[in-house]
Order: structure tokens, then C-alpha cells, then sequence
């Protein structure tokens, strides 16, 4: 199985967001919209490392 | 160990399961998501199977490593201690042999983190359903 580096990384946060939102929030409501939170996060936050990562780059 | 002793039970859905907090926690730690099956908690404990078998499966396929005890490298235990916390998925693993083969490109690399991170959010699941059963969280 091969996978690029950005779908690595939306599998990832999927995943993860989902086990965050289910065990951080009490109410169904909350779980999804703290899911969500996380998937946006994890996922801007690797775009956003990868550009500074440019950025410093040799 | 009933439900009451292992703290105050403030979720009707628990209390009517009659799992003792200590017995959902090692079914959760053992079986991803079995913990909030005990608890009658259906699509929460098959979304955190999906989850956490999900990213251990796509670890394994990525050729990820899968750490043995013993070894001796301080970030080796560590390892061993993340993969040790998706329970039987683990020793599955290592009764097939996955994960044996040495990492060698990026890709496992990712596969060798997704194997750790799901033993991780197995551990962070199981707590959830104990915090459940005993009563700390309340749905």
C-alpha cells in the first residue's frame, strides 16, 4: 500500500478527530462539531509546518 | 467489582449495563471499542473500532514497524509502550509476524507513527468508557 504524504495526513487527522470528539465531549451535538475542530486543525496545522518547513529549508 | 465501587454512578445506561468500571476498561483496552459496547453505547464503540483498527490496519500496510519489548533503545520502549496499548490488535501482530520487516522508506515511517497512535487513542478510548462506568463522565 502506498499513500501520499497529504492523504497520510488526512487519514490521520480523520481518525484521530474522530476518538477526540467521541471521548472530549459529553453530547452527541458537541462531539461532532469538537471532531471537526480537530480535523481542521490537524489538518491546517501539517499544511502550515510543511510551508515554515519550506520556508527554513538549506 | 461492581459498578458503585469504582465511584459514583450517574448514567442510567450504565448502571442497567451492570459492567464494572475495571471490566469495561480492559475490554476497551483489549478490543477497540468494546469498552462502549459494554455500556450499550453502539455507534460510539463502532466508530472507535473503525477508527482505531482503521489506523492499525493502514500502519501495517504502509510496512510500519511494530516494536518488540526488550530491546533496549529508550524510543524503542516508548514505542513498545504506545503499540502495547492497542491490546489484542498487538500481539495479532506479532503472533503473524506484521510489522517485522525493517522500515526502509517515508511511507512506513507514517506507518510505523499510525501503528503507535492508534495503540494511543485505543488507551485515551478505554479511560472514556471507565470515566463512563464509574461515572465521571456523564453521557
Amino acid at each position: 500500500m502506498t499513500l501520499s504524504h497529504f492523504s497520510a495526513v488526512l487519514l490521520f487527522s480523520l481518525f484521530a478527530s474522530v476518538v477526540f470528539g467521541i471521548t472530549q465531549r459529553a453530547e452527541p451535538k458537541k462531539m461532532v462539531r469538537f471532531a471537526a475542530l480537530c480535523f481542521a486543525w490537524f489538518v491546517v496545522g501539517s499544511v502550515a509546518a510543511s510551508w515554515v518547513m519550506w520556508l527554513i529549508k538549506p | 467489582m461492581s459498578a458503585a465501587a469504582g465511584g459514583k454512578t450517574g448514567n442510567g445506561d450504565v448502571a442497567a449495563s451492570g459492567a464494572s468500571p475495571l471490566m469495561v476498561l480492559l475490554a476497551g483496552w483489549l478490543v477497540p471499542g468494546a469498552g462502549h459496547a459494554l455500556l450499550g453505547k453502539w455507534v460510539r464503540a463502532m466508530l472507535l473500532m473503525a477508527s482505531i483498527v482503521g489506523m492499525f490496519a493502514i500502519g501495517i500496510a504502509l510496512q510500519g514497524k511494530v516494536y518488540t519489548p526488550n530491546t533496549g533503545e529508550p524510543l524503542d520502549m516508548l514505542g513498545f509502550a504506545g503499540d502495547l496499548g492497542s491490546g489484542l490488535l498487538y500481539f495479532l501482530a506479532r503472533l503473524l509476524g506484521w510489522g517485522q520487516a525493517p522500515v526502509l522508506v517515508a511511507v512506513a515511517d507514517y506507518g510505523t507513527k499510525f501503528v503507535v497512535v492508534a495503540g494511543l487513542l485505543n488507551i485515551v478510548a478505554a479511560v472514556d468508557a471507565h470515566s463512563l462506568a464509574s461515572g465521571r463522565k456523564q453521557s
